[in-house]
C-alpha cells in the first residue's frame, strides 16, 4: 500500500481549505468557478454540491485505488477509472439525494451533473495518489479542498455581487474582471502558505 | 497481452459500476403507481412514479404542448399543481412569473412524479391526440415550398378550429438518428375530418422539413399530435384583415375557408407578401375565391419584382401595403402568419393604424 507520508490528517484538512486552496493554489476547477460565480447564492450552492461530491469520490476512489487497481497492477488507468467512478458516484448520490433529501436536491440537484466534469474532483483523486495519503488522511483532503473550493467561490461571488452596479471598462467586463480578482484572491491566499506545507 | 487486460478489466469494471448505477436505478427512482387526478376528477390517470409529468402524461395520451421536448428551454409546458409538489426549480425560472409561481404553475417536464398529484390543465387539451397518418398526396408549390396532404389512419377523424397547428413527428434518415417534432399550421378545412394539409417551406439545414420535403413519399406512414394553438377566430371584428408571407398561408387559407363556408358574416382581406412573382402560390385559388364572395378580397404583393416578373399588382414591402389599404382599425381584426421579422413589423405598422394589442393574432413560426 506504500507507506503514508507522517503529516497529521488534521493539517492536510486545514492546508487544502488554505493554503493550498484547489482553486486558488492549484487553478482547477476554474469553469465553473468563472462561469457560476456571478450571484452568491448559486455559488454557494454549487460550493456545497462540490464539497458533498469531493468527500465521496476521493473516499470511493481510494478504496477502489487500492483494494483493487494496485492488486491488479492497474494503477496506469486510474485517469479513466477516476472518471468513470466519478461519473456513476454522482449519479447515484443524485439519485439518493432525490429520494431521501427532496429539499437538498431542490438546492443542489441541478449542480451535480456539472460536477461531474470538473477538474478538481479529478486533480483531487490524483493527488492522493502522488501523495500517497492513507484513509483518513485521504477523507480530510477530500472534505476540506471541498470546503476550500466552496470558500473561494463563495468569497469570489460575494465580491462579484459587491461591485455588480460598478462601471467598468467594456475590455474588463465578465470573466476578464474575474480573473482579475481571482488572481488577487490568490495573493491573499500565499499568505497563509506558511502556516501550512502539504505539497 | 496487457492491452486484452487493460481493456478487459476496464469493460468489467464499468459494467459492474453500469449495473449499480442501474440497480440504484430500480430502486430509489421507484415510486411505484402514482395517481394523476386532472381537472377536479374530470380525469384520473395511473402512472409508474419516477419519470417527469410531461412524459408520465403522454404516456397516457395527455399531450400538453412542448417544442424543446423537456429540456426546459421552450417554456411551453406550463400546468397548474393544485397541490404544491415542491418550489419552481432554477431550470424554470426563466419561464414562470410571479402571478403563475403564486397560482401553482409549473414546466410539466421538471416537475417529477414521486407522489399523487392533482393538476389543472386547458380542457382543449383533452382533444389532443397522437394521430396516426398515411401521406395521400405530396404537390410543390413554389421552388421551397410544398404541400403536404395526410389522410388520418387512426384515430379516423379530427375535430379543429380553423388556424390551429400540429405537431409532425419527423423519423430518423441519412445522419440524423433523431425523430423530432415540430409544429405546423393546418392549411384545410376543419370540415374535411379525415384529412390534414399541411404548407410546408424547406428550411435549409432544418432537420424536420429536410425529412418532409426529401424524405417523405406519399403512401408513406408518419404520426403527428395535435391540434394545438390560439390562433383562430375570436369574437368581433366586422373586418379581418389576414396578413401571410411564405408558408405563413397556410392558418390563413384554413380560415378564410372555414368562414366562407360558415357563412360568417364578415369581409375579409387577405395581404399576401413575397419577393418575387416565383415566392407565390395559390394565386388563381384566391383569384377564383375573390370573383365568386363578394366579401373576401385577395391582395398579393412583391417587394422586389424585377421586369421578367411582369407583375401589375401591388409593389413594395407588405408593410406599406397593408398601410396603404387599411384607412383605421373600427371593427377590425388583424390576423398574422409569418415570420417573427415580418410579424413585429406588422404589429408596428397595425398598432400605429390603431389596432389594439387585443384586436391583433398572430403565430409565430
Amino acid at each position: 500500500m506504500g507507506s503514508a507520508p507522517a503529516i497529521s490528517p488534521v493539517v492536510i484538512f486545514l492546508a487544502s481549505i488554505f493554503s493550498s486552496n484547489m482553486v486558488l493554489s492549484n487553478f482547477l476547477g476554474m469553469c465553473s468557478f468563472i462561469s457560476v460565480s456571478s450571484e452568491y447564492k448559486t455559488a454557494s450552492g454549487l460550493g456545497k454540491a462540490v464539497a458533498l461530491v469531493m468527500v465521496f469520490t476521493t473516499v470511493i476512489n481510494w478504496l477502489i485505488y487500492h483494494y483493487v487497481m494496485i492488486p491488479l497492477g492497474l494503477d496506469y488507468l486510474r485517469y479513466l477509472i477516476f472518471i468513470i467512478v466519478i461519473a456513476a458516484t454522482v449519479q447515484i448520490i443524485e439519485m439518493v439525494m432525490d429520494r431521501y433529501l427532496s429539499d437538498l436536491h431542490m438546492k443542489l440537484g441541478i449542480f451535480l451533473p456539472l460536477i461531474t466534469v470538473n477538474c478538481a474532483i479529478l486533480g483531487i483523486s490524483l493527488f492522493m495518489v502522488i501523495r500517497s495519503y492513507g484513509f483518513v488522511q485521504t477523507l480530510l483532503f477530500g472534505f476540506g479542498s471541498g470546503l476550500g473550493w466552496w470558500l473561494a467561490i463563495a468569497a469570489l461571488a460575494a465580491i462579484r455581487e459587491k461591485m455588480a452596479g460598478n462601471q467598468l471598462p467594456r475590455g474588463l467586463e465578465g470573466p476578464a474582471i474575474t480573473f482579475i480578482i481571482t488572481g488577487i484572491m490568490a495573493l491573499a491566499f500565499v499568505g497563509f502558505s506558511g502556516i501550512f506545507v502539504v505539497m | 497481452m496487457t492491452v486484452l487486460f487493460t481493456v478487459l478489466s476496464l469493460s468489467v469494471l464499468a459494467t459492474i459500476l453500469a449495473a449499480i448505477v442501474v440497480l440504484a436505478d430500480n430502486r430509489l427512482n421507484n415510486y411505484g403507481i402514482c395517481t394523476i387526478d386532472i381537472n377536479d376528477g374530470a380525469r384520473s390517470l395511473q402512472v409508474n412514479g419516477g419519470s417527469s409529468l410531461l412524459s408520465s402524461l403522454a404516456s397516457q395520451k395527455v399531450f400538453i404542448p412542448s417544442a424543446c421536448g423537456g429540456k426546459a428551454t421552450c417554456g411551453l409546458c406550463k400546468v397548474t399543481l393544485v397541490e404544491s409538489a415542491g418550489p419552481v426549480l432554477p431550470t424554470e425560472e426563466p419561464y414562470i412569473s410571479e402571478e403563475e409561481r403564486e397560482a401553482g404553475v409549473r414546466l410539466s417536464c421538471q416537475v417529477k412524479v414521486k407522489h399523487d398529484l392533482k393538476i389543472r390543465i386547458p380542457e382543449e387539451l383533452f382533444n389532443i391526440k397522437q394521430y396516426r397518418t398515411r401521406v395521400s398526396e405530396i404537390k410543390p408549390l413554389t421552388h421551397d415550398i410544398k404541400q403536404f396532404r395526410f389522410e388520418l389512419l387512426e384515430p379516423q377523424t379530427i375535430d379543429f378550429k380553423a388556424g390551429q397547428y400540429v405537431q409532425v413527428d419527423s423519423k430518423p434518415y441519412d445522419k440524423v438518428k433523431e425523430s423530432v417534432s415540430r409544429a405546423y399550421s393546418i392549411s384545410s378545412v376543419p370540415s374535411d375530418r379525415n384529412h390534414i394539409e399541411l404548407i410546408i417551406r424547406l428550411v435549409p439545414g432544418g432537420i424536420c422539413t429536410t425529412f418532409l420535403h426529401q424524405h417523405l413519399k406519399e403512401g408513406d406512414e408518419i404520426t403527428f399530435a395535435g391540434p394545438f394553438g390560439q390562433f383562430y377566430l375570436h369574437e368581433g371584428g366586422d373586418e379581418l384583415i389576414f396578413i401571410a408571407g411564405g408558408s405563413g398561408l397556410a392558418p390563413i387559407r384554413s380560415l378564410v375557408l372555414d368562414i366562407l363556408e360558415k357563412n360568417l358574416d364578415k369581409k375579409m382581406k387577405f395581404f399576401f407578401g413575397a419577393v418575387r412573382k416565383r415566392d407565390l402560390y395559390y394565386v388563381d385559388f384566391f383569384r377564383d375565391l375573390e370573383k365568386r364572395y363578394e366579401n373576401f378580397q385577395y391582395i398579393p404583393a412583391l417587394s422586389g419584382a424585377t421586369p421578367e416578373d411582369e407583375w401589375d399588382g401591388e409593389e413594395g414591402l407588405i408593410t406599406d401595403v397593408v398601410a396603404r389599404h387599411v384607412p383605421d382599425a373600427v371593427n377590425r381584426q388583424a390576423y398574422l402568419c409569418g415570420s417573427p421579422g415580418m410579424i413585429n413589423a406588422c404589429v408596428q405598422v397595425l398598432t400605429k393604424i390603431g389596432f389594439g394589442r387585443d384586436a391583433i393574432f398572430f403565430d409565430e413560426f
